[in-house]
């Protein structure tokens, strides 16, 4: 008995020693370890930065939503929590498996967004199989909502959820507790002032990874709020004037380059891409014909067509080429020295005997302007229509843009490896042929003949968070003889208010004066022995609208461009829109909104009633959250 | 069975002197012995109140479980130690009978069948009852034997051992087996049992792992062992468990989280920390402090029993101490290393702090009869 009593002894030593060593010699690591366990390191997300208007209306908002998270880590099986969701929630199998995806890219022990904007039944259906679902929480959590829906779809952007080759290029710490990201517009452009700074909380989490209670809490800081230089109320008159067609409108304060409405057509939704767009919304978004996911007013390149002459009219008169006594006859066509080609004019039988600058302007005559460019040559056009911007990108607030084309010699030797032809000269006189130009960069290049060669580089954000962000950059050009500007700037008033200008139709019960110019851009060529005939000719083969104006006339205020694709005349289809528009913006003339049985209704009664049941929905769950 | 055995008789000599001690021996009672048991209960029921969570239903079920157990212990501590050693063969059978029962109609989870039901009377596990049986009953057939005995009645003895043993090994519960064949062979081991077959039988142990390893161990039994010599590999499955009861001990330091404060145990992270791993939570909360209180209260208590075992008159009284003494003390070591991962992970609770009714009633059984050989000396004495 004395030895077992022994032996007990030795082995009770055992084990003191034992607990010895695990609590006194290993204990740094094993409390280190035990810390780890229950402490975890949270990132929590910084609330967006908001935008507004001019006036303060709300364009892009955070409102209460419910999302579905995951920490893969705390999921035994993951396919079998799959395919619980799937079960429980009805989701697609292919969105299934892009979630699959979505999981392998997180980072360890991230949660992982799965599903957005749960509806109170999915939330219902969740808690109550909670049980089975370790590692899925719901979160309520601040989604990105826009209040205006289609009207700000291009201005504004939206954001979604950081993809794998934007999480490579940002700053990951820094995203941490984020999901979404600017994708496009302001939204993208402005990313760094609206995301924030991520913070940080320390929480004490059990086994499971339920959350206990916060340790500790750095806060984060939001981001900061945009206010813009567009006036969302112009914004809806210009896209609203549009009808439903596909166009543009980009308007701009001469004076400081403020952008005023930025509108392309037809639009779209921008709450549907914020929490993952399904893969329908987008096959049908992404397959239209009409291109609602492109934004024209940067990113389309027409021929500016006849809104072009009022800068090739004042390089005429620069380089002395011609002068405002200059005449021509114009019996309708134009021909080249040793050419038999006829150089037609949109006219047929011509404008008269005595074209002089003024009238070849304001009734657009394109043989003056065959004329006009054969004597300057390709180069001096180029040369200034560089000055007005022209050819290159405006810097403008947004993340892409197209810098159109300006053509020149050295450029066709350089792309196409021929040599200048001078009928295509002609064809750059009255804006066509190789010469391309987006809404964007002729409103610029407007805003400049309206300042006398000031030319701005424009603006779409006006303040953060109250504080104006430098001045816009200007640059001032100076012509030799600045009479030259009163001639096309009264060529231009003409355009509206003479007797014969091409835009007449806008000028009834005008109460300020415009200055403007019409164009009309030919979308296929039309043979020598053919006539251009609307009826005949597809629908999408139509010319281009076009209307360049600045307002009021002897104090520019607003300058606008206005594309309607395949509209057909500017004088008829752009002039009216931008007329529309600068009443609102001069007098505070609004027009009665769309009548229901207009062609554009459709479009915007969905895009109302879908935004109406998202409110609805936002509104259902902020009652849940009280609850 | 005579009635006479029912009977005490009261001692014959020295009455005049100690009667108040007398009061206490008549009621068969080791003082000592049962300080330090209620010392050990109060100590075990404030951790236990910490490990369930400040919940007063387990305080209160467990505290009804030990009512149960110190009157199993009274009861027991009343008989004659020959009463035992007559009725001990009969209720081996008996126990050995449960235990087929168990085999056709037991109950259990996760697929082991430990459980029997009978009408009318709380479900038990028949191998805890066989925890005193088996010593009780290999005391009885070799008491009666010349010390050191002969080789057949060792061969008998392993038998009557390992009949209970495989059929508690085939519910599955290798861990109670082995600790009930160990009280067995610590009967033998105290009944002078030469060293030679003590070798011999450690190595024929030693030698029956590998083919046990092969055709005996359930996957789930070889995962443990595995997992005890490396946690790390599989550390959310099998290794989980005791990763968790390392980081509770170890982070407790020398004074602990302090009671109620261990993060271990509270937030989940400790399996089981109501009963196997309950040592656990007292090493993460009392620190390294309360687990030497701990052990020393363990060590008293088996000091006590070492010197009634030394003072029993009778080999079979001897025999049945020491087993009972050594296979407490098994208990407490098994139970202490698994958790701190020095053995791999069986069933054994922490005796008198673990939450469970049987095995602790059968414990304290087996108190009453080591205060039934404590106070029987005084009745040899006066012969």
């Amino acid at each position: 008995m004395l030895i077992a009593l022994l032996v007990m002894a030795l082995l009770a030593s055992l084990l003191v020693y034992r607990y010895f060593n695990l609590q006194i010699m290993q204990y740094e690591n094993y409390r280190v370890q035990s810390d780890r366990n229950r402490v975890h390191l949270q990132s929590i997300g910084p609330t967006r930065g908001l935008i507004f208007d001019r006036n303060g209306v709300l364009l892009a908002d955070n409102r209460p939503s419910y999302t579905l998270t995951v920490v893969k880590e705390r999921v035994g099986d993951i396919d079998a929590g799959l395919a619980l969701l799937q079960e429980l929630l009805q989701v697609e199998a292919a969105e299934i498996e892009k979630l699959r995806q979505v999981l392998g890219a997180g980072r360890p022990f991230e949660q992982i967004p799965l599903k957005f904007r749960l509806s109170p039944e999915d939330i219902a259906i969740l808690a109550v199989n909670r049980y089975r679902m370790p590692g899925f929480e719901v979160k309520a959590e601040l989604a990105r909502y826009y209040p205006q829906g289609e009207y700000f779809a291009h201005a504004v952007g939206y954001v979604g959820r950081i993809n794998e080759a934007e999480l490579k290029a940002l700053d990951v710490l820094d995203y941490a507790g984020t999901h979404v990201i600017g994708k496009t517009g302001i939204e993208r452009y402005y990313e760094d002032l609206l995301h924030g700074t991520v913070g940080y909380e320390n929480v004490e989490t059990n086994a499971r990874g339920r959350v206990l209670r916060v340790l500790d809490r750095t806060d984060p800081l939001p981001g900061r709020d945009l206010i813009l230089n567009i006036d969302a109320r112009i914004q809806q008159v210009a896209h609203d004037a549009l009808q439903g067609e596909r166009g543009s409108v980009v308007a701009l304060d001469p004076r400081d380059g403020a952008v005023i409405a930025f509108v392309s057509t037809p639009g779209f939704d921008p709450n549907l891409f914020v929490g993952g767009i399904s893969g329908k919304d987008y096959r049908m978004l992404n397959e239209s014909p009409d291109l609602p996911l492109y934004n024209r007013a940067t990113m389309g390149q027409y021929p500016p067509g006849s809104t072009i002459k009022p800068i090739v009219g004042l390089a005429g008169l620069e380089y002395g080429v011609v002068t405002p006594s200059t005449v021509i006859s114009d019996p309708g066509y134009y021909r080249l020295p040793n050419d038999r080609r006829n150089y037609r004019d949109w006219k047929r039988g011509g404008h008269g005997g005595r074209i002089d600058i003024h009238i070849a302007l304001e009734q657009s005559c394109d043989v003056y302007y065959y004329d006009l460019a054969y004597k300057l040559g390709v180069d001096q056009i180029h040369e200034f229509g560089d000055l007005f911007g022209l050819g290159k990108r405006s810097g403008i607030d947004l993340p892409v843009e197209r810098p159109g084309l300006l053509p020149s010699r050295e450029w066709k030797r350089a792309n196409r490896n021929e040599p200048w032809y001078p009928g295509e000269t002609l064809n750059i006189g009255i804006g066509q042929g190789y010469m391309l130009t987006t809404p964007l960069q002729l409103a610029v290049s407007t805003a400049a003949i309206a300042n006398r060669g000031r030319v701005l580089q424009p603006r779409i954000l006006k303040s953060v968070s109250g504080e104006v962000p430098g001045q816009p950059l200007a640059t001032q050009f100076e012509i030799k003889n600045p009479v030259n500007w009163d001639i096309i700037a009264g060529a231009m008033e003409a355009v509206v208010h003479g007797a014969r200008g091409t835009a007449k139709g806008i000028s009834r019960d005008l109460q300020y004066r415009i200055a403007g110019k019409t164009g009309t851009a030919q979308v296929i060529g039309i043979a020598q022995d053919e006539e251009y005939d609307s009826e005949l000719i597809d629908k999408r083969n139509r010319d281009h609208a076009l209307f360049i104006a600045y307002a009021p006339a002897e104090n520019p205020q607003i300058a606008i461009a206005v594309i309607v694709e395949n509209g057909e005349h500017g004088s008829s289809t752009a002039a009216p829109i931008a007329r529309t528009v600068m009443d609102a913006y001069l007098l505070d003339i609004f027009p009665p909104p769309p009548e229901p049985e207009k062609e554009a209704e459709p479009e915007t009664e969905t895009a109302a009633t879908s935004s109406g049941a998202l409110e609805a929905t936002a509104r259902a769950q902020e009652a849940a959250l009280v609850e | 069975m005579s009635s006479s055995d029912f009977v005490r008789r009261l001692p014959s000599s020295g009455r005049s002197l100690r009667v108040e001690r007398s009061w206490v021996r008549r009621m068969h009672i080791d003082v000592p012995l049962l300080i330090l048991l209620l010392l050990l209960t109060v100590y075990g029921m404030v951790v236990l109140y910490s490990a369930s969570e400040s919940s007063r239903d387990v305080l209160l079920r467990q505290g009804i479980y030990f009512v149960i157990a110190y009157l199993m212990m009274f009861v027991t501590a009343q008989f004659d130690l020959r009463f035992f050693e007559r009725v001990a063969p009969w209720l081996y059978c008996g126990g050995i009978l449960l235990l087929v029962l168990v085999l056709f109609y037991g109950t259990g989870a996760k697929g082991a069948q430990r459980w029997l039901s009978v009408p009318g009377m709380p479900r038990f596990q028949p191998a805890e009852i066989m925890k005193l049986l088996v010593p009780m009953t290999v005391a009885w057939f070799l008491a009666r034997r010349v010390f050191p005995p002969r080789f057949k009645y060792v061969l008998a003895a392993a038998v009557l051992l390992l009949l209970p043993a495989g059929l508690i090994a085939v519910q599955p519960d290798l861990g109670t087996s082995l600790l009930i064949a160990a009280s067995g062979i610590l009967v033998l081991f105290f009944a002078g049992l030469p060293w030679v077959y003590t070798a011999v039988a450690l190595g024929l142990a030693t030698l029956s792992f590998y083919p046990a390893w092969l055709f005996l161990l359930h996957d789930y039994q070889k995962q443990r062992i595995l997992t005890l010599l490396n946690p790390e590999s599989d550390k959310l499955g099998a290794g989980w468990n005791i990763i968790q009861s390392k980081t509770a001990i170890g982070s407790g330091g020398w004074q602990g989280k302090g009671w109620l404060q261990g993060t271990q145990s509270h937030l989940d992270f400790l399996p089981e920390s109501q009963t196997d791993f309950i040592i656990a939570v007292l090493a993460e909360e009392f620190g390294l402090l309360g687990v030497l209180l701990l052990m020393m209260l363990y060590m008293a208590i088996i000091a006590r029993c070492v010197v009634i075992c030394l003072n029993a008159q009778h080999s079979y009284g001897r025999l049945l101490a020491g087993s009972i003494t050594v296979t407490f003390f098994v208990y407490i070591f098994v139970n202490m290393g698994m958790v701190s991962g020095l053995l791999p992970v069986v069933g054994v609770p922490l005796p008198l702090v673990s939450q469970g009714g049987t095995a602790l009633v059968t414990l304290m059984a087996g108190f009453g009869v080591l205060m039934a050989i404590s106070t029987e000396e005084k009745k040899i004495t006066g012969h």
